[in-house]
């Protein structure tokens, strides 16, 4: 039996506050490089997005880049990168995330750029038309001109899911984006945009006193909102096999994904951790299951992954949410017999067991993978913001690594002995390419 | 509504280099350990001179590196590197054969052992290469299916014509045709130490890092082969290049200008010409097509140094509708770097950029090994990043106007538009003189 080497933990500080406005505070100092990273979350996502409005959260991501109240348009970008930073935003299921990762001295500029845009966006028609193209630009790069566009992740929900939040596209069609209008745009900031609905962290090179201090001058006087009734997004899951087939005009050689619902990430983090543990003993390199049998073994398949998430965030997701595998096959390849594979494996695993040292090795390979992020300052900033949003929890970024150090061999047997046929969602892409 | 001021920023402390140290071991492999202990981990990369080799051998090779040992299957290999929460992979440049890796801090000596295994006693048992293999000719497969990779491969031939660089993506039929006894001859005769350099980054001690590797590498010896490559050729300028994509609704437009090599005195200055044209989201070119005319999601423009050459990359790709007015829009940015100065706000704002994302890319374990083992390649080191600091500091702006109008010139383009022929020829055609070809 493999000897099992000590899974190590980081110990990064963590100081949590919130302002009189109800803003959510988080800072985690380390002094280890002089850069800073700096997140502001917003519990906001594609799932609450209104109906005839898809890819409505995500077009709004855009629109809070478009200036603010001391903003002109233009005028973050600048600011961030003439201070030698980079931003970004990126829209979830559950969330909205704004950062910046800067050299020290530009922490006090990130935070006025942050307070300005949360007092409010500078919303235009001139803006939001040209932010429509970009977005269409966007979906065409990511979705309509490649092959495999949306595979898994904006084909699988509406399978899986019956409810308009849990089951639509997420990038949007470009009828809905068109007929945006400012109006739902300043609906949508007044509603969700408030800073009793956020979360700011701060990681990095700074001192908690000073940046404390900054922190209030700044975004003290943002008006207090106060956040919207969390919705519950929860629907029955599968009693019964649901199956989606189509064909991707770019797309060379078939593939198939399928999906299946696990506990609350939240509500049931427990049950819920040997998922993300399981999901890794399937498929995490050449001595996983799936890729020892599927693609070393059968050659069923020539690349399978596993994860969960429908964006990969397994630790950024509310419930409901599912274990996703995704497959691609050689020419000619048979989705059945991958699906008949998989359920052979998934039944050998329940029935059997794990082998000596399987999951300990896992369980070490997780860890690197999680203390890895965490040496970015940002791979600190926003997932503790997100924590913090979600649990109240950004210290829960230490305990990562021994959590799923402590997910037992039962848990991975009874967790693998639920992804049934029957409450299983499936899509298969057919090549369409030369066609 | 009361106006705000933005606050200053307090201006960057000295540029710190973390410890290291460095060794050439007895068999010629050169190796530098770096120490940030911020997680416990390492990150591993080695860089193995690969120029001169065939490129389906080669890039088959690669696929193949971890496919067994004289004693541990792939399965074998993957589980006891997996046991001590590390990982190891491999991939090609034209120049190079890069290995990357990390690991737990606790489980260097182990990850060492066993790729001293790889390279010392590679198998390349027929079954898994077959596998391998098959799974190389589908990834190449899909390659040509996505438009960023086909765009590419048709801008390298026009850039490189009969230089190797032309191609870096072999066949599907060459990958097919390689035996494993060819990728055992292949090993055998270029994954050599010497010439090679390893970069371990995180938390370690660099004399004892370097001793490890000395314990774990010492039986790989072997001198190295002469893989330099002739320089690349001048870019010849002439007419567009459009490869048909029917029924794209997009189109790739893609440009490459002449550059310098890193070491030139005057490469802070072409970087900062580079950001302020269309290197960063606030550059002209992209302030104008994305943020003013909503032509395209990433343009983004960079340089990119092999060994035997250097080149300026232009990359968007623009809705079918605008391509000519993507390209007018191009050519005018272009037009104006190269004729007329920058002004002083929008260099300085480009050089805090610069100098600023040195310190982010420096920040992290993966970023330091990423730029200690690439560095390294140009016979480099990370001192190099002092240097181009000070030359990005104090660059003046007759410099970038001058590098500008030597290397950014429209007239100097040679361009490649992938996208459905047959509606973008008329307006590319408007506006420069065209030709049809294939990827």
């Amino acid at each position: 039996m493999a000897r099992r080497i000590k899974i190590p933990a980081t110990k990064y500080p963590v100081e949590r506050f919130t302002l009189d406005n109800g803003l959510r505070v988080v800072l985690t100092p380390d002094r280890s490089a002089p850069v800073v990273g700096v997140a502001v979350v917003y519990d906001v996502g594609i799932r609450s997005e209104p109906e005839g409005r898809t890819g409505f959260a995500h077009l709004f991501e855009h629109l809070m880049f478009q200036g603010s109240e001391n903003l002109e348009k233009l005028a973050h970008f600048r600011h961030v990168q003439g201070a030698g930073g980079t931003f970004n935003g990126s829209t979830h299921l559950d969330y909205t995330d704004y950062f910046e990762v800067l050299p020290s001295g530009a922490l006090e500029r990130a935070l006025f750029l942050e307070a300005d845009r949360m007092r409010g966006p500078r919303l235009t028609e001139e803006n939001l038309l040209n932010q429509i193209d970009v977005v269409k630009e966007e979906i065409r790069v990511n979705v309509l001109n490649r092959p495999y566009g949306g595979f898994p992740w904006l084909r699988l929900p509406p399978v899986m899911f019956s409810t308009f939040p849990n089951a639509h596209d997420g990038y949007g069609s470009f009828g809905d984006l068109d007929s945006a209008t400012v109006e739902d745009a300043q609906a949508f900031f007044d509603r969700y945009y408030a800073c009793g609905n956020a979360t700011l962290a701060v990681a990095g090179d700074f001192d908690v006193a000073a940046a404390t201090a900054m922190i209030h001058r700044h975004f003290g006087d943002v008006a207090a909102r106060p956040a919207p009734p969390l919705p519950d997004f929860d629907e029955p899951g599968l009693t019964e096999e649901r199956r989606d087939v189509y064909t991707d005009r770019l797309a060379p050689l078939p593939g198939v994904a399928g999906a299946w619902r696990v506990p609350d990430p939240i509500g049931d983090f427990a049950d819920y951790l040997p998922f993300v543990v399981l999901a890794e003993v399937l498929t995490d390199g050449d001595a996983s299951r799936l890729v020892e049998r599927l693609v070393q073994r059968d050659r069923s398949v020539t690349s399978i992954g596993g994860y969960i998430g429908f964006m990969g965030d397994e630790f950024q997701v509310r419930n409901p949410t599912a274990l996703l595998l995704q497959a691609h096959m050689p020419p000619g390849g048979d989705a059945e017999k991958v699906l008949r594979t998989v359920d052979e494996e998934l039944d050998r695993l329940a029935t059997n067991g794990l082998t000596p040292g399987e999951l300990e090795r896992t369980q070490a390979r997780i860890a690197t993978h999680l203390l890895r992020d965490t040496d970015a300052v940002l791979g600190r900033a926003l997932p503790m913001a997100v924590l913090e949003l979600q649990r109240g929890r950004p210290e829960m970024l230490n305990e990562l690594p021994k959590l799923v150090g402590e997910v037992t061999e039962a848990q991975i047997v009874a967790a693998a002995a639920t992804l049934r046929p029957d409450r299983r969602a499936v899509v298969e892409v057919l090549p369409g390419a030369g066609s | 509504m009361s106006l705000r001021t933005l606050p200053d920023l307090i201006p960057d402390g000295k540029l710190k280099l973390p410890r290291q140290a460095e060794r050439t071991l007895a068999g010629g492999l050169t190796v530098i350990a770096i120490r940030r202990p911020a997680v416990p981990l390492v990150e591993v990369r080695l860089r193995v001179p690969f120029g001169r080799t065939p490129l389906p051998r080669a890039t088959l090779l690669s696929q193949a590196l971890f496919t067994g040992t004289g004693t541990m299957s792939s399965v074998e290999i993957a589980a006891e590197l997996q046991a001590v929460g590390g990982g190891l992979s491999a991939g090609l440049d034209p120049d190079r054969l890069l290995i990357t890796g990390n690991t737990l801090a606790s489980g260097l000596d182990r990850l060492l052992e066993i790729l001293a295994a790889v390279l010392t006693d590679p198998a390349y048992p027929n079954e898994e290469v077959a596998t391998e293999r098959d799974r190389l000719v589908d990834h190449i497969q899909v390659a040509l299916t996505q438009p960023a990779h086909l765009a590419r491969a048709a801008l390298l031939k026009r850039m490189y014509g009969r230089h190797p660089y032309a191609v870096q993506t072999p066949e599907p039929d060459q990958v097919r045709a390689v035996r494993p006894a060819q990728l055992r001859a292949l090993h055998a005769d270029r994954v050599r130490p010497e010439g090679s350099v390893l970069v371990l980054v995180g938390d370690l001690n660099p004399e004892k890092a370097i001793d490890a590797a000395d314990k774990a590498l010492g039986s790989w010896t072997g001198p190295g082969k002469d893989g330099d490559l002739p320089p690349t050729p001048a870019l010849q300028p002439g007419p567009l290049l459009l490869v048909d994509r029917p029924g794209a609704v997009q189109s790739s437009l893609r440009m490459a200008l002449p550059a310098l090599p890193r070491t030139d005195p005057d490469y802070a200055a072409l970087q900062l010409a580079n950001l302020v044209f269309g290197g960063y989201f606030s550059s002209r070119w992209v302030e104008n097509i994305r943020e003013d005319k909503g032509y395209t999601y990433g343009p983004h423009t960079s340089i990119e140094h092999f060994l035997a050459g250097s080149a300026l990359l232009v990359a968007a790709e623009v809705a079918t509708e605008v391509t000519g007015p993507s390209l007018l829009e191009t050519f005018y940015e272009l037009g104006r770097i190269a004729s007329l100065p920058p002004g002083e706000d929008e260099l300085e704002q480009a050089r805090r950029y610069a100098l600023g994302t040195l310190r982010l890319g420096m920040s992290t374990q993966a970023g330091l090994a990423g730029l200690a083992s690439m560095y390294a390649s140009f016979d480099l080191r990370l001192d190099y990043l002092r240097d181009y600091s000070a030359a990005l500091a104090t660059a003046t702006r007759e410099q970038v106007a001058d590098v500008a109008a030597r290397f950014l010139a429209p007239s100097q383009t040679v361009a490649v538009v992938l996208g459905d022929a047959d509606k973008v020829h008329a307006p590319l055609a408007a506006l420069t003189a065209v030709e049809r070809g294939v990827a």
